[in-house]
């Protein structure tokens, strides 16, 4: 017999960080692909530079704190930052923007707080606003979806403009992009026009955006796998798009003219990438189930503010960032009542 | 059996693993060519040895006299000769050695001459409860406290339930399950009598629906004696139903206070095998000198249930059960959940051993990696008490103990949960019993550093007062004695003004969350808790180091 002195339990579930992290990442792949599919090589890049730069950086920190670097690593929380940030940054952007990002995410936001399960906000969200602020001509230049633009980019012209900021085209950059359907709308509305005028804007599908409509599709598909496989709870999702869903609805029902009808919302931007990919992150949202379900609302309801009012198109991020910081409150005022105790604690 | 359920919060499905042992009838081991029987194989006061070395004994002769009330006397469970009086390794979660009676078997296993009573009824309770004080009756589930302790409602309440625990939920045990099958009219011949010396209005045998053999010769068994006030209940099988708590929840919708006991609600709650053994002490005048034991685990060659001497050494288990499968095992007294390693085969079974688990890799494979708490609230999802298994994580990591004690850790029943479901490895329970365990220690402490000063106020203050009275002395020399009468007095006055103080500061002090009204499951909390820290075995600071590296 074997003389390991054990404490119980002695046995255990089936769960494991890097499972959970590899599933979430790999729910991620068919709006990645669909991405790539609609949008070109780009994404491809956005992808490869993310990820390497994840590791690397986190390997470079875990180093000079002088801890383990390989069992970290393989915990894949950076592998999902990294796939969070590439699907949500502009298809087709130079090799800096990606690097950028991702190094301070991952640096910045996860690392310098303690690394995984200390970080306060979301890695990936906290590298997506900081370079919507600091590089806005770069975060809003969208390549539009291929079957609505002039030309075509192959891989080796694509990884020209990456990596060498030239186009081979006539017109650079300009003839490729277009306004992202929330950018469309609000900038139209600006300009007094009516919700009417704007649907027949080419950019806009079915119910989002054209192509858009298509990668948020494949989104709610791996969220839905995620809620199958009992990765994530349906609080935080339902919540959130529940609020966004409702207030839009509302606001649209007064007066259609000037507000996009709720479905649109849901199936444009952020929104379902935000409700079941990123809000849903345990580290930086709200554990308990009544936690979660106000964690949700708070996100949507931001959302809506700032898509409607605000001055950035998507407010997915700048939402989730807000309630990550009201995370902790919410979890105190949460706490459930312990077996045996009446009311209160 | 139309008896409505009421489900308890979190709880787990845990692979059952029972069939291992069920799959082969209930054996009797032999005779061992030698008894290990410890004096304390209860919560409480040792007994008190009653034999010498050299010593003829008698199978069901008493060995030692319980020493206070909350005590137990134990028996011999085979006749033989009294070899040693000594300490002896026994199974405890310190490893600690305890002292125990050494009996060399003669191998007649001849019994002392004994009477059962037919007519229990004709016993008042506590000539009752006297019967199975003497027959030496603990709570056979695992905790191990007297049993006729918990048959006494004392004045203060009305019983109105008691309940018999035949929920067994933890995998691999299955000796409750194998005695209902063979030995049910025993069951509910003890549950009758339990119901009378508590003068309870019913009684609820709640049984896991993963026995339906077992349910079924219970309920049998239930028609032959029709006991209109005793019911069987399944209930649906989900880690810790078995918890006293958890199924009293179940089977009553009641929740017992935090900090309080069962009785506090009307409700008493004994393991079957204990009413078992309460019908044989009481019918047949037999003590509690055998129970049965699960031999399992995949490192075991014939997995079985088994009838057992206590005291015999472990060693002969597992022989009698085919030795071992020559797979690397390691020994787990208990299930997988709440059962501890034990590091010799050499000890001895005792009244609270259930399950021998002999567990290879296949039975308890080694854990993933550890990294930190994602908050992913798993924990407190299938945490039963309703805790915040995370947040406690964070302040016994940090040795915060009063806000571990703000978020109740004294209601973590240790349960298991939350150390089974957590994605990041982290051995949670074993900081709850580490930071329990410190904090007994450190009141404990201040305890001592309480008295130690007012052991020293009182000496300065009668160094002064006798200062003080020399000095009146000289002076007036003349009238010393009568002043020092006086001065007698009062200082009786003042020592009695002193104690009364004392006595109150006691009272008002600040307990580890109240320390009185405890528990079962508490006391055994403090009891283990306690060898744990003279063991020093259970300090999770060299995992702590590990983690997040
Ligand atoms: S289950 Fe583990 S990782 Fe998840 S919140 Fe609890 S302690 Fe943290
Ligand atoms: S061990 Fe304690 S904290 Fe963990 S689940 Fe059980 S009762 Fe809750």
């Amino acid at each position: 017999m074997s003389m390991l002195k054990a404490s119980s339990p002695h046995i255990h579930g089936p769960a494991a960080v890097n499972a959970v992290m590899l599933e979430v990442s790999l729910a991620l792949l068919p709006a990645l692909a669909a991405y790539t599919w609609l949008f070109g090589w780009g994404v491809i890049f956005n992808v490869l530079l993310a990820i390497a730069t994840a590791l690397l950086s986190e390997a470079a920190v875990l180093r000079m704190r002088g801890r383990e670097v390989a069992a970290t690593l393989g915990d894949g929380s950076a592998l999902l930052t990294a796939l969070l940030l590439a699907i949500a940054l502009p298809p087709l952007a130079p090799w800096w923007l990606i690097v950028v990002g991702t190094a301070f995410a991952i640096i910045f936001a996860k690392q310098l707080y303690g690394g995984l399960g200390f970080n306060p906000f979301n890695p990936a969200m906290v590298g997506y606003v900081v370079l919507l602020i600091s590089f806005p001509l770069e975060m809003t230049s969208w390549l539009a979806p291929l079957d609505v633009r002039e030309h075509t980019l192959d891989l080796s012209a694509t990884a020209a403009y990456v990596f060498g900021g030239q186009l081979p085209l006539q017109g650079g950059i300009d003839s490729l992009t277009m306004a992202t359907p929330l950018d469309t709308v609000k900038t139209r509305l600006g300009l007094e026009h009516t919700m009417g005028e704007i649907l027949r804007d080419p950019v806009l599908g079915i119910l989002g955006g054209r192509g858009w409509e298509i990668v948020n599709a494949m989104v709610l598909l791996g969220g839905l796998w995620m809620l199958f496989r009992r990765l994530i709870t349906w609080h935080v999702p339902v919540a959130m798009l529940g609020t966004l869903f409702v207030t839009s609805g509302l606001f649209h029902l007064i007066d259609p003219e000037h507000y996009s009808g709720p479905l649109f919302h849901i199936a444009s931007g952020g929104a379902l990438l935000g409700a079941f990919f990123i809000a849903t992150d345990p580290v930086s949202g709200a554990t308990s189930t009544r936690g979660r379900i106000i964690f949700g609302i708070g996100v949507g309801l931001f959302t809506f503010i700032i898509r409607a009012w605000g001055g950035y198109p998507d407010g997915v991020a700048f939402s989730i960032l807000l309630m990550n910081m009201a995370a902790p409150t919410i979890d105190y005022y949460t706490r459930p009542r312990v077996f045996g105790h009446t009311g209160g604690h | 059996m139309s008896h409505q359920l009421h489900p308890f919060p979190g709880g787990l499905h845990l692979p059952g693993n029972k069939g291992l042992s069920t799959d082969r009838d209930l054996a009797t081991a032999a005779v061992p060519p030698t008894l290990i029987i410890p004096l304390q194989q209860h919560i409480g006061a040792p007994a008190k040895p009653l034999v010498a070395v050299g010593d003829r004994v008698l199978k069901g002769q008493i060995l030692a006299t319980p020493e206070g009330y909350v005590s137990a006397p134990v028996h011999a469970s085979s006749s033989g000769t009294v070899i040693a009086i000594e300490e002896r390794p026994v199974p405890h979660p310190s490893g600690l050695a305890a002292p125990s009676i050494v009996i060399e078997t003669d191998g007649e296993d001849r019994w002392i001459e004994h009477n059962g009573h037919s007519d229990y009824a004709s016993l008042d309770p506590s000539e009752l409860r006297n019967i199975i004080r003497d027959a030496g009756i603990v709570g056979l589930g695992g905790a191990g406290f007297p049993s006729f302790i918990k048959l006494n409602p004392g004045a203060r309440t009305e019983i109105d339930t008691l309940i018999l625990n035949g929920a067994e939920c933890e995998p691999y045990i299955s000796c409750d399950d194998m005695l209902m099958r063979e030995h049910a009219d025993q069951v509910l011949l003890g549950a009758r009598i339990m119901r009378h010396a508590l003068h309870a209005r019913q009684c609820l045998i709640g049984i896991e629906d993963n026995k339906p053999e077992a349910i079924a010769a219970v309920q049998k068994a239930l028609q032959h004696l029709d006991e209109k006030e005793i019911q069987v209940v399944e209930i649906p099988t989900r880690y810790p139903t078995g918890g006293e708590k958890q199924l009293i929840k179940v089977l009553t919708g009641k929740e017992v206070p935090s900090q309080g006991l069962p009785i506090d609600i009307g409700i008493v709650c004994h393991n079957v095998a204990t009413a078992a053994s309460v019908y044989r002490a009481v019918e047949r005048g037999e003590p509690l000198i055998s129970r049965i034991v699960t031999v399992t685990g995949h490192g075991a060659a014939r997995p079985q249930n088994l009838k057992v001497r206590i005291g015999t050494p472990i060693r002969d288990l597992l022989q009698a059960a085919g030795g071992d499968n020559s797979k690397p095992y390691t020994l787990i007294m208990g299930g997988p959940m709440m059962g501890f390693t034990l590091d010799s085969e050499a000890l001895p079974t005792t009244k609270t051993t259930n399950c021998l688990l002999l567990a290879t890799e296949e039975d308890i494979p080694s854990r993933g990696p550890v990294n930190p708490c994602i908050r992913c609230g798993e924990c407190a999802r299938v945490c039963p008490a309703l805790l915040l298994p995370q947040q406690l994580y964070w302040h016994a990591r940090a040795k915060d103990f009063d806000k571990a004690q703000d978020y109740n850790l004294f209601d973590c029943i240790e349960c298991g949960c939350c150390t089974y479901v957590c994605p990041s490895n982290l051995p949670l329970v074993q900081y709850y019993r580490f930071a329990k365990t410190e904090i007994w220690a450190q009141e404990r402490e201040r305890k001592a550093a309480d008295k130690a000063r007012e052991r020293h106020e009182f000496r300065q203050f009668r160094i002064e007062r006798e200062k003080e009275e020399k000095a009146a002395r000289h002076k007036t020399k003349a009238k010393a004695v009568k002043k020092d009468a006086a001065a007698d007095e009062k200082k009786a006055v003042i020592q009695a003004a002193m104690e009364r103080a004392k006595a109150k500061r006691e009272a008002a002090e600040v307990q580890p969350k109240n320390t009185e009204n405890l528990s079962e499951a508490q006391k055994r909390q403090i009891e283990e808790a306690e060898t744990r820290r003279a063991a020093k075995t259970d300090n999770p600071a060299e995992q702590a180091s590990e983690e997040n590296k």
